[in-house]
């Protein structure tokens, strides 16, 4: 029968080796060879872009790479879905705005900002996100 | 109780109920609004609802694992906590930063990385606070009488839980990087050392509840985090499928996080195999429902629903749906919620002296807020399953899903009911017993 002292064993030894296996797993995957979201192409817009999504929690209503709160549109791949201008009047707008009833922030934010989030979008929509960027998607299927 | 200084966990613990009562205020301003009632967007819209809703249910638990801490440590160590005045200066710096972080989510101030929305300038706070609060449990450790098992992997648990939230403070440029490290701490904390907290608080519970000898109870507590460790740091993986990086995650998450269940079996197997061997019929019948449902509910909600969307085949259509909530709902409420809800109901008598735990009242609250949490988990499936059919198979468009689904969420709303009423009844049972006193020391053999 197991003794207490080979319990713990097992609990240190299991944590030990599992937690380097991680590391080095972490580290291979973010290596520069293994990079799938084009890094070099995040500009300072990019960066800008990105800032603005998290000082206005846009991930409390909406989801990103599938990350968010299921409130509000995917924003993987929307400049697929809905093209560059209207994403541009839907964060300009200083008019509450509500498609089809629900309630968005009005932002109104500047034109320059506007761009900076869809700079950020725009680099989102070119990562290679190992299959799910077709689901988001409507414009692409299953098939292709 | 045996030690004057484990009545500041009842402070804690009384921090821990408040901020839970306003998280499921939270939660029902976001259900209504899924179902159009959003007459509050104007100062509460869904984004603030959401951050207050979710960054109060971690500040609560982490009161109650604090709580809980400060109740055990004294008796596992046999002494009394090494600063009582530190513990309490503790406890108000917690409710500041939690109350500041929660006010400021109004106000639009907020970090917006999902779980980790705490501003960064309060981040530095919360790593102050977190410090003093394991300096006191250690201090108390290493001056103690004896060094238990129990004690340790407790202590261990909270001690991790500190370190892993600073890959979080890390800022990067890449929302991909920056979402690999926010899970280090969102994931590793919950399906990680968090259940060495669950598991420290579960052994100490059934030590004193069924009686059962400590070394077998603690031999399995090492076998249980162990499977916890092995299946759950490599299963971080699962979060790592389709947000960009390497496709080598999709067969390590894959296999690792399927993985995960089996901690979770073993812990109810644990609890309920204990509850039969122990020949002690402890009276606080209360505590060993919920020790003994934290364990069963958790494998149900973290281990069985979290594996029902694990394998990377799903969740390449659940990734991003309501099918998390369904998950997450009832994975929190059963391993985290409970456990603490366990050890406020055992140790609420003993430090106050008055043995209500004959009341049907408590009785009613557990059965009626599992009741209701089974249903809400059931309304956030059904609507997720839908989701994931409608948008995702038949390409529907995102809101006119979401009308046809709203349904869902009348039911969530009747079964989060009848889980608030069973949790408002849990709070009067908590007030019923009245303040700690001195009186009460020594008064109980347990």
């Amino acid at each position: 029968m197991l003794s207490k002292k080979q319990a713990r064993t097992f609990f240190l030894g299991g944590t030990l080796v599992t937690f380097l296996v991680f590391i080095g797993l972490t580290v291979y995957s973010l290596s520069k060879s293994q990079d799938q979201t084009n890094h070099e192409n995040i500009t300072e817009q990019v960066v800008r872009g990105k800032n603005l999504w998290e000082t206005n929690n846009c991930m409390g209503c909406h989801t990103i790479l599938g990350e968010g709160a299921y409130y509000a549109p995917e924003l993987t791949k929307v400049i697929d879905r809905r093209g560059k201008g209207y994403i541009k009047a839907v964060l300009t707008t200083p008019v509450p705005w509500a498609p089809n009833g629900r309630k968005m922030v009005a932002y109104g934010f500047s034109n320059e900002e506007a761009d900076d989030l869809i700079a950020f979008f725009d680099w989102i929509d070119d990562i290679d996100l190992n299959g799910f960027e077709r689901i988001v998607s409507p414009l692409s299927n299953d098939d292709n | 109780m045996k030690y004057k200084s484990q009545k500041v966990a009842y402070w804690f613990f009384a921090l821990s109920l408040l901020l839970f009562a306003l998280q499921i205020v939270y939660g029902f301003i976001m259900g209504f609004a899924r179902i159009g009632f959003d007459g509050l967007h104007e100062f509460i819209p869904f984004n603030t609802a959401r951050a207050v809703h979710t960054n109060l249910l971690v500040v609560w638990l982490l009161s109650g694992f604090m709580g809980a801490a400060y109740y055990i440590i004294p008796e596992e160590a046999q002494r009394e906590l090494v600063s009582v005045k530190l513990a309490y200066v503790q406890l108000i710096s917690l409710a500041v930063v939690g109350v500041v972080a929660i006010v400021g989510f109004h106000f639009n101030i907020w970090e917006g990385r999902k779980f980790l929305e705490i501003p960064r300038p309060l981040d530095y706070l919360v790593v102050v606070n977190v410090l003093l609060f394991l300096g006191i449990i250690i201090m108390t450790l290493i001056k103690g009488k004896r060094k238990t098992t129990t004690a340790l992997v407790l202590t261990m648990g909270l001690l991790f839980a500190a370190l892993l939230y600073l890959p979080g403070m890390l800022p990067f440029d890449s929302q991909v990087t920056d979402s690999f490290f926010r899970w280090w701490v969102v994931h590793l904390w919950v399906e990680g050392v968090w259940e060495l907290i669950m598991g420290g608080i579960l052994s100490f519970l059934l030590i004193k509840l069924t009686g059962v000898d400590r070394e077998v109870i603690e031999k399995w507590l090492y076998v249980i985090v162990g499977l916890t460790f092995l299946s759950g740091v490599l299963g971080t993986g699962h979060h790592y499928y389709y947000i960009g990086v390497n496709n080598i995650w999709l067969i390590v998450g894959g296999i690792f996080s399927a993985l995960e269940p089996l901690a979770f079996l073993a812990m109810a197997l644990f609890a309920v195999n204990m509850y039969r061997k122990g020949e002690k019929k402890h009276p606080n019948k209360l505590a060993l429902y919920w020790t003994l449902g934290a364990a069963i509910v958790s494998f149900i909600g973290a281990g069985l629903l979290g594996f029902a969307h694990t394998l990377p085949q799903t969740n390449l259509y659940t990734h991003g749906t309501l099918v998390t909530a369904m998950h997450g709902h009832l994975a929190f409420w059963g391993a985290y919620a409970m456990i603490v809800l366990a050890i406020i109901s055992y140790s609420l008598p003993n430090m106050t002296g008055r043995k209500l735990y004959e009341s049907s009242r408590g009785r009613i609250a557990f059965w009626t807020a599992n009741i209701g949490m089974i249903g809400m988990t059931v309304a956030f499936g059904v609507a997720g399953v839908a989701q994931v059919y409608l948008e995702r198979k038949m390409k529907m468009d995102f809101m006119e899903v979401q009308n046809e689904i709203s349904v869902h969420f009348i039911v969530l709303i009747l079964c989060a009911t009848l889980f608030g009423t069973g949790i408002v009844l849990y709070m009067i049972d908590f007030i019923k017993h009245g303040r700690p006193n001195d009186e009460a020391l020594e008064t109980t053999d347990n």
